[in-house]
């Protein structure tokens, strides 16, 4: 896999907003939060952007910058193209499911890292409703749930990379290679996501010298409470990593007991989510490891009797003090 | 041993028993009520009472949340079939009258219709065989 070094990029700002059932979670600090799913629209998609609106006009407000990189779940990533019109702005649409927020902060860094450009905005979002519907059935479906899914958040979550010293400061980056250990269950997308985890984490260690220890906290994307159990297995057994005192998942730090989330949160937005709304906040962390994890889950092939395949995509920050 | 096989052991398993003996007593239920229906107010009013009310719980929105207690035993009578149009319609109004509703109505019914007729098609031949006979 391919590491990459930065240089002279940091991260400015941030802005989230999410719904109730977040509110209602572990995550404080987030920056606003709807009254309800729609946000005054008539569908979820029109509310999902308008909830990358509002993140995109709060961020203009306190940040200069010339370009969008972004990837929702949207098929054609139709919100974020929806959204990138209303700005006259230069953008890039990517898409690796969930873990586009960190495929776009690879890219934003490496347009940055050589001084062509100041600044750029990073930009995701996910929405339950929005997911169901276009994934599995209509919402007011009763469709039963295995009791080992992941549920998809409704937030939308930007951020500012930029040129001009912060405290945080993007150091390197690896790009993921997309990984299929032959998993068909689409409820289980944790143990479709944990080999690409766990293969980005090992390769973005040997080629940065660095062993697990050296990092205060590795934050995995959405791989949920039991994708972490499959993640700590694939360490052991494929990676011979023993220790996982330092492995996170944000997914599974979302959300309560009780809320009816199964096994924890999923989607593009959940990884800056947790993020920048609790990790960075926490004066422990230093040197942090952000693995954004995707499922490249396509209906029409699964229903063709295809595998699922995985990428994961890491990114690391160093916090001055 | 393989991935596949560690996924399998570790994944929590569904208590299809659980769930097997709540579908059994909220089917049978709706079973019985529908007996009295049939023998007050006949096949027909029963059929759409039925209809009536889980297309209303559905538009609601308290049947998805019906079905997480009692299972399979509202889907599979014409509760499920009633409610699996609705859903749908409700899902995709927004897309319009041909391309959203119409295009998507039966989108979830749409294979018990087909299937159900094949299955009454066979066993209508059936019938006819060892009338024959």
């Amino acid at each position: 896999m391919v590491s990459i070094g930065f240089n002279n990029v940091y991260i400015g700002d941030w802005f989230s907003i999410a719904s109730p059932d977040e509110e209602k979670g572990y995550i404080k600090n987030v920056d606003m939060y709807m009254k309800d799913y729609y946000y005054g629209e008539k569908t979820p998609e029109k509310a999902e952007l308008k909830m990358q609106k509002t993140v995109v006009n709060n961020l203009l407000q306190r940040n200069k910058f010339d370009l969008i990189i972004g990837g929702d779940l949207s098929n054609q990533l139709g919100i974020m193209n929806m959204t990138a019109k209303n700005y006259n702005k230069s953008f890039l649409g990517v898409y690796s499911a969930c873990a586009s927020f960190v495929e776009s902060m690879i890219i934003g860094a490496n347009l940055l890292t050589n001084k062509q450009l100041k600044s750029a905005c990073l930009l995701t979002s996910s929405h339950i409703l929005g997911s169901e519907r276009q994934f599995r059935f209509p919402n007011e479906y009763g469709s039963l749930k295995a009791c080992y899914t992941t549920s998809t958040i409704t937030a939308s979550c930007g951020a500012v990379i930029t040129n001009s010293q912060t405290k945080y400061k993007i150091t390197s980056g690896t790009i993921g290679s997309v990984v299929d250990y032959d998993i068909k269950d689409v409820a289980n997308m944790g143990a479709i996501m944990a080999p690409a985890a766990a293969k980005t984490i090992y390769e973005h260690l040997i080629n940065n010298g660095a062993t697990i220890d050296d990092y205060d906290i590795i934050l995995t994307g959405d791989l949920g409470k039991l994708g972490l159990e499959f993640l700590e297995y694939l360490l052991k057994t494929e990676y011979n990593i023993m220790n996982f005192r330092n492995i996170c998942d944000a997914g599974s730090c979302i959300y309560k007991e009780g809320q009816e989330k199964y096994m924890g949160g999923s989607g593009p937005s959940v990884l800056p989510f947790v993020f920048f709304n609790k990790i960075i906040h926490n004066k422990k962390y230093k040197r942090i490891l952000l693995v954004g994890t995707g499922a490249l889950h396509n209906p029409t092939l699964v229903n063709q009797k295809n595998s699922i395949p995985a990428v994961a995509h890491a990114i690391e920050i160093e916090v001055a003090s | 041993m393989n991935y596949q096989n560690i996924v399998k052991n570790i994944t929590p398993k569904e208590k299809r028993l659980e769930n097997a003996i709540a579908a059994f007593i909220s089917g049978g239920l709706i079973g019985s009520m529908s007996e009295i229906l049939v023998s007050s107010l006949g096949v027909d009013a029963m059929l759409i009472a039925w209809i009536v009310a889980a297309s209303l719980l559905t538009g609601l929105g308290k049947f998805d949340t019906i079905v997480d207690y009692l299972k399979m035993g509202v889907i599979i009578p014409i509760t499920g079939f009633a409610h699996s149009v609705s859903s749908a319609s409700l899902e995709y109004k927004e897309e319009g009258f041909i391309t959203g509703i119409g295009a998507n109505f039966l989108k979830l019914a749409g294979s018990v219709i087909l299937y159900g007729i094949v299955a009454a098609s066979i066993l209508a031949l059936v019938r006819c065989l060892l009338w024959l006979v």
